[in-house]
């Protein structure tokens, strides 16, 4: 490959500007002539029949122009189109604590918010599920008609290989069970939209979304208006951890307004609403048995889990099959099995949250293999080396692994903390910790099936060198704006500033699948890269004609269009373009990216897991408890991750960092819980995102392992290394206080109590010991019961 | 109820608005001088998002009454660069990766700010201390770090 | 967004003013205990980064704030002791060289409070006067429509924490009391009739609805130190993390050391009942000693005995009770004399 004048720079970003002086427009900056604003009203029930709704009193308060509940949008929805079992308001019945019941549109917020108490709502209770044992037995009590058994959602089993002959000649067979608590994004921009309806109609939609297209579908189908008439214009995202990645009640319900009122209608989300939209980390319960060698070969691994699904569909189809499908990637395993059940139950749903579905399994996993390297006498990360999936390999169910980068990882993470020379000889209350993980660049297949590409990208040359880069990714605050930019201008030899990005609005860009699955660097990199050569083509041909040399020397780099053996001869990019222009006519180019065929395998099931390429990392943790208090501080920790190529390494590096920071706060205390059925700390004081004082000593190395197929040799950075990051401080835990924590957060009073109690492990023991959500809820009665005795007497 | 006038100065200048008597600096800022560089995260004190600078000293706009103010010299984002010169925080903060998402950027260069005017050369543990009030959800701080000490070298 | 409810601001420019408009806007409410905090009509507000947010929360609606920041002192100055304005911000109070030297205690737990955005705002006075704390009431108007209201809201209901409890459960959390305690100090109040200096300890009573024993008429204005001699203080805090978190468990010690020797020692706790308290058996059991590990381990023991924490803040009962003793020993080993 030729040297390279931008990616791989330290480059800032083309949109920090924006972001650093105020001016960035997020949605719910946006103010409009005649702006109406909108509020949600939302369940008191985790589950009730909706016996009577009557909006006429709300209806009636002066600054309340119009009021839609469920009856008005009945369309069944839902991000996945094979499951869609969501109304964009509840329809007669309410399944969780905080689900939208109804929305008002008024002259201001205060009116709107005042008005919500005038709506009148009788609710007939029905029992609520609150966990996944009782979700998998009750069959008296239904959260979903559709249900077969008891509230499952889904069930998915897959078998590959001989795991009964695995096991047999396993020299040893380790079984363990472990829980992962749920918890979520909290991106500090909480959901915000504006629609405006227009005259003839039409209606346009600013929003804070990952999914510009799937959401540009869902309002199709839910508002009865074709897509052409609807335009989705993705805002900067004030982060999203995929969060955002779901259509949401609240954009159906501006929408619908605005076309009512012909108005732009403005839906802010506060704090609290955050957490009841939710779709974030599931509740997992597995159960792994792995046989191993002496010497620690995996001869087989059979993978069980249980997802607490919440109300609805969400992604869960995708995230039953994620918790079971990349644990192959990273180290041989020969035989695999994997069972996975996701029920329903009556919370906020649960979805994707950075590392979709592959987080809790990974936890289990490298939890798992630091016990058999202690079982077997093995130096966890000497062993890990030893046992590596090979690059350029097929798993045992069938996907195809290219570049794999694991084996650096873990080296440079080891090298960095001396990891074997300190884990099992610090002293007591401290420890150090290891794990790898691997992730996807890009899910293999859309969620809806079609043979189109994943992603397309349009790019036009003005006559003055200006270059315009379309594509429908939608900006998170990762980095894809300025990865267009960079792309768009490596290829054809100008600076990223000259790019001019329009990304995230369907009706002014090709489609991208949108900002999921760490799929944008990947696949909309190799789209801007696939239009951009066309054009740049186009240039290098009309300059060689020119300069009278072969268009293989004709070389495109930071503003020139030159001749490789003599740099001085040759034409500016604008002389270079209005050339082409003359030649060819007006210079605009489109290009796509769609996964080559052959990456998984073709049973059903097998279209989640495949990607076309696999990142990987490593972490190590350092860590000190302090045993009078069980205060868990996590001093340092350092990720290395094999992104490909690193187009942007700063960018590179904020990812794999602020990974770190986000897993950290999931092992060490962020927990979405549920006290019968109603969330226990929906505030950003309660649910305890780390502060700048709890922050370990982040450290970020970058590996490269340059892939084929990738753009410029890129992979993903975005989601990876999160995974590593929990069983790494999981591990250091147990290095410090030789307890096990096989269940997440790992929380001061856990490890207090653990002390106390002289255990060596904490953690679940089997599928039924799930006892906190019954007691809960008896509780809620005995209270609720108490309250109405007071109340008679 | 009704609006009342009020006038402001923000970012050297002063400004004449109508707002009702309970509507927070931040909601004023927003929605009447329609500055809305500064964000909100929670209007409960709990994310330091809407951050904004009073006579110099950082506090939060969600918990501020405007007419506590009188003729207090208020500072948003909008108002941190020289005129087209950016402050040596906002070119910063960009070439180390410090804004990601970007949201909680405008209150975390308030905080920045007001620590270099006071201490020009501070310790990593002090940028940890000031910036402590500000939740950032994309960056670890690390860069965050990265980009208040480059900001205080310039 | 999440906005305030509506209501009038006055803004008094002095405290005799204010104490004027309280009993002139109180005259028409009843006691707290019978209505509930959204019962209440009229409410004073200084750094408002209590109220305000419990506003926004439906905790209280009241229909007129008598905003103090032009009133109150905010000054910190000299007597016999120190005499802090109760508009002094903890920013300042932290930051006072006095305080740092002489009232080690109140300097470490005003640095603890929140953020510093909201230590810049918050005043000592508030936060003497920070309401009581939670988990089923610091919530959104929703979330208690969900749940059911507790008593604090609606006298007519049950605690949520404890339904058989005769009184609401709601939990002390200033920073600063435990450390005043634990240094002695003293309140002043004014109200329309005139003023008093009262110990601070009788400021507070254990019911986490009324928390404070002085009127509604009544203002606090100053918080009065006592000479700083030979004292020697510090305050230790538990929270889930550095910054934004209200104390799980407060625990301040102070000694006055003569010749190696505790004549004087007090040590107060909070966040682990309705009211801030000094433990006066720990106290006791150091005085005459040099604090030795028996004479701290004793005091550590009653301590301990003190603590009542309930299931109503982050973090388990049996981890804040646990913790209770060990900060005991930790700051009183932290006071010997080097």
């Amino acid at each position: 490959m030729p040297e390279l004048s931008i990616l791989g720079r330290r480059l800032p970003k083309v949109n920090s500007w924006a972001h650093l002086t105020g001016s960035a427009k997020y949605a719910d900056d946006i103010i409009l002539p005649r702006m109406l604003y909108g509020r949600l009203l939302r369940s008191t029930e985790a589950h009730a029949r909706i016996k009577r709704l009557d909006v006429s009193r709300a209806l009636a308060y002066p600054g309340v122009i119009a009021i839609v509940t469920g009856a008005d949008m009945p369309e069944k929805m839902g991000i996945m189109p094979s499951t869609q079992d969501e109304t964009a308001l509840a329809v007669d019945k309410v399944r969780y604590v905080g689900e939208p019941v109804a929305a008002i549109a008024a002259l201001d917020e205060d009116i709107a918010f005042d008005a919500l108490s005038l709506i009148d709502v009788e609710y007939e209770p029905l029992e609520p599920i609150l966990g996944i044992e009782e979700a998998l037995t009750r069959d008296d009590v239904k959260i979903h008609d559709e249900s077969k058994r008891g509230n499952v959602f889904k069930e998915v089993h897959l078998s590959f290989g001989d795991l009964d002959k695995a096991f047999a000649e396993a020299d040893h067979v380790r079984e363990d069970w472990f829980f992962f608590e749920g918890n979520t994004h909290a991106p500090i921009e909480s959901h915000s939209c504006v629609a405006n309806g227009e005259a003839n109609g039409n209606v346009t939609l600013w929003t804070c979304t990952q999914v510009p297209h799937y959401l540009h579908r869902e309002l199709e189908k839910v508002l009865g208006v074709p897509r052409a008439r609807i335009r989705v214009i993705a805002t900067p995202n004030g982060g999203a951890f995929g969060g955002k990645s779901d259509p949401f009640a609240h954009e159906f319900a501006a929408c619908l307004l605005a076309l009512r009122t012909k108005r732009p209608v403005k839906f802010t989300l506060d704090r609290e609403e955050v957490f009841y939209a939710h779709r974030g980390r599931h509740p997992v319960k597995m159960r792994i048995k792995t046989g191993v060698k002496q010497d620690g070969e995996i001869t087989g691994v059979h993978f069980q889990s249980w997802l607490d699904g919440g109300a609805y569909a969400s992604y869960g189809i995708a995230t039953t099959y994620y918790t079971g499908a990349l644990l192959t990637v990273t180290y041989r395993v020969p035989a695999y099995k994997f069972d996975g059940v996701r029920v329903y139950t009556n919370k906020p749903p649960c979805g994707p949250k950075r590392g979709h579905g592959t987080t809790q399994p990974r936890y289990a996993f490298e939890c798992q293999l630091d016990k058999i390297a202690e079982d077997l006498g093995l130096d966890p990360l000497e062993y890990r080396k030893r046992i590596l999936q090979p690059a350029n390999s097929r798993t045992v169910n069938d996907l195809r692994i290219t570049t794999m980068g694991l084996g650096e990882c873990l080296e440079r993470v080891g090298e960095a903390t001396g990891y074997s020379k300190k884990h099992g000889k610090l002293a007591p209350g401290k420890g150090i910790g290891l794990a790898g993980s691997a992730y996807i660049s890009g899910a293999g297949l859309p969620i809806y099936w079609n043979e189109m590409p994943h992603s397309g990208a349009t790019v036009k040359i003005d006559r003055g060198g200006g270059v315009t880069v379309y594509c429908g990714t939608a900006e998170l605050g990762q980095g894809s704006d300025n990865m267009l930019a960079s792309i768009t201008a490596e290829t054809l030899g100008v600076l990223p500033e000259d790019v001019h990005v329009v990304s995230g609005d369907t009706s002014l860009a090709p489609v991208d699948l949108g900002s999921y699955s760490s799929r944008v660097t990947f696949m909309a990199g190799n789209a801007v890269k696939d239009a951009a050569s066309r054009l740049r083509e186009q240039l290098v041909c009309v300059v060689a004609e020119r300069l009278g040399v072969p268009a293989a020397r004709v070389v495109t780099a930071l503003g020139r269009v030159f001749d490789r053996d003599d740099p001085e001869t040759g034409l500016t990019f604008v002389e270079a373009a209005v050339a082409a222009e003359a030649r060819y006519g007006t210079l605009s180019a489109a290009g796509w990216y769609k996964p080559p065929p052959g990456i998984g395998g073709t049973f059903k099931g097998a279209g989640v897991g495949p990607t076309p390429a696999y990142s990987y990392q490593a972490c190590v943790a350092e860590v000190r408890v302090d045993l009078e208090t069980g205060v868990l501080t996590v001093d340092r920790m350092v990720t290395a991750h094999d992104c490909g190529r690193a187009l942007n390494p700063v960018n590179v590096e904020g990812q794999i960092e602020g990974s770190m920071y986000m897993g950290y706060g999931e092992v060490i205390g962020e927990e979405q819980v549920f006290r019968g059925g109603l969330h226990k700390k929906p505030s950003l004081l309660d649910y305890k995102i780390p502060t700048s004082l709890d922050t370990p000593r982040l450290e970020a190395i970058i590996v490269e392992s340059v892939d084929a197929e990738g753009p410029y040799g890129g992979k993903e950075a975005g989601e990876g290394p999160l995974n590593p990051a929990i069983p790494a401080i999981a591990n250091a835990v147990y290095d410090a206080i030789g307890i096990r924590f096989d269940e997440t957060p790992i929380t001061p009073d856990k490890i207090l109590d653990a002390l106390a109690k002289k255990k060596v492990r904490v953690g679940p023991t089997g599928l039924d010991d799930d006892h906190d959500a019954k007691a809960s809820l008896r509780r809620l009665n005995a209270s609720t019961d108490a309250r109405e005795r007071k109340r008679d007497a | 109820m009704t609006k009342q006038l009020l006038t402001l100065r923000v970012n050297g200048e002063r400004h004449t608005v109508a707002a009702e008597p309970h509507h927070t600096l931040l909601e004023v800022l927003r929605e009447e001088l329609q500055l809305t560089g500064t964000k909100h995260g929670c209007e409960l004190g709990e994310c330091g998002a809407c951050t904004v600078l009073v006579d110099g000293v950082p506090i939060l706009s969600c918990l501020t009454l405007p007419v506590q103010l009188g003729d207090a010299a208020i500072l948003t984002v909008e108002g941190l660069a020289t005129g087209a010169t950016l402050h040596p925080l906002q070119t910063a903060f960009a070439d180390e990766g410090a804004a990601q998402c970007g949201y909680c950027t405008p209150g975390m260069l308030m905080a920045a700010k007001a620590l270099l005017d006071a201490n020009p050369r501070p310790t990593r543990d002090e940028i940890a201390h000031a910036i402590a009030g500000n939740l950032c959800r994309c960056t670890g701080y690390t860069a965050i770090y990265e980009a208040v000490e480059k900001a205080s070298r310039a | 967004m999440l906005r305030l409810p509506r209501f009038t601001l006055l803004t008094p420019a002095t405290v005799s003013e204010a104490a004027g408009m309280l009993t002139e806007h109180r005259a028409i409410e009843e006691d707290a205990a019978k209505i509930g905090t959204p019962g209440l009509t009229v409410m004073l507000v200084a750094g408002g980064t209590d109220l305000y947010p419990n506003m926004k929360r439906r905790q209280f609606t009241p229909q007129t704030l008598i905003a103090l920041g032009r009133a109150l002192s905010r000054d910190i100055r000299n007597g016999s002791g120190l005499r802090i304005g109760a508009g002094a911000t903890l920013t300042s109070v932290a930051g006072d060289p006095r305080v740092q030297r002489g009232y080690r205690a109140l300097a470490e737990a005003a640095i603890s409070v929140s953020t510093p955005q909201l230590r810049n705002m918050g005043t000592i006075g508030g936060n003497l006067c920070l309401d009581t704390r939670c988990n089923w009431y610091d919530q959104s108007l929703f979330w208690r429509t969900a749940e059911g209201m507790c008593m604090k809201t609606d006298p007519t209901v049950v605690c949520r924490v404890a339904p058989s409890s005769p009184r609401c459960l709601a939990v002390a959390s200033a920073d600063t009391v435990p450390a005043l305690l634990a240094l002695g100090a003293s309140v002043r109040v004014a109200n329309a009739t005139g003023e008093r200096v009262m110990p601070l300890a009788e400021l507070y009573r254990d019911d986490g609805l009324r928390p404070l024993t002085i009127g509604r008429d009544d203002i606090v204005t100053e918080i009065v130190l006592p000479p700083a001699d030979g004292w020697r203080s510090t305050y230790l805090k538990l929270r889930d993390r550095g910054s934004f978190d209200f104390p799980i468990v407060g625990l301040a010690a102070a000694v006055r050391l003569e010749g190696g020797i505790v004549r004087e020692a007090r040590i107060a706790l909070t966040a682990v009942g309705s009211r801030p308290v000094l433990v006066n058996a720990a106290a006791a059991a150091l005085v005459g000693t040099k604090l030795e590990d028996a004479a701290i381990a004793a005091a550590a023991d009653a301590a301990h005995k003190v603590a009542r924490p309930m299931d109503n803040t982050s973090g388990t009962i049996a981890q804040r009770k646990k913790t209770v003793p060990v900060f005991a020993t930790r700051a009183l080993a932290a006071l010997r004399p080097n």
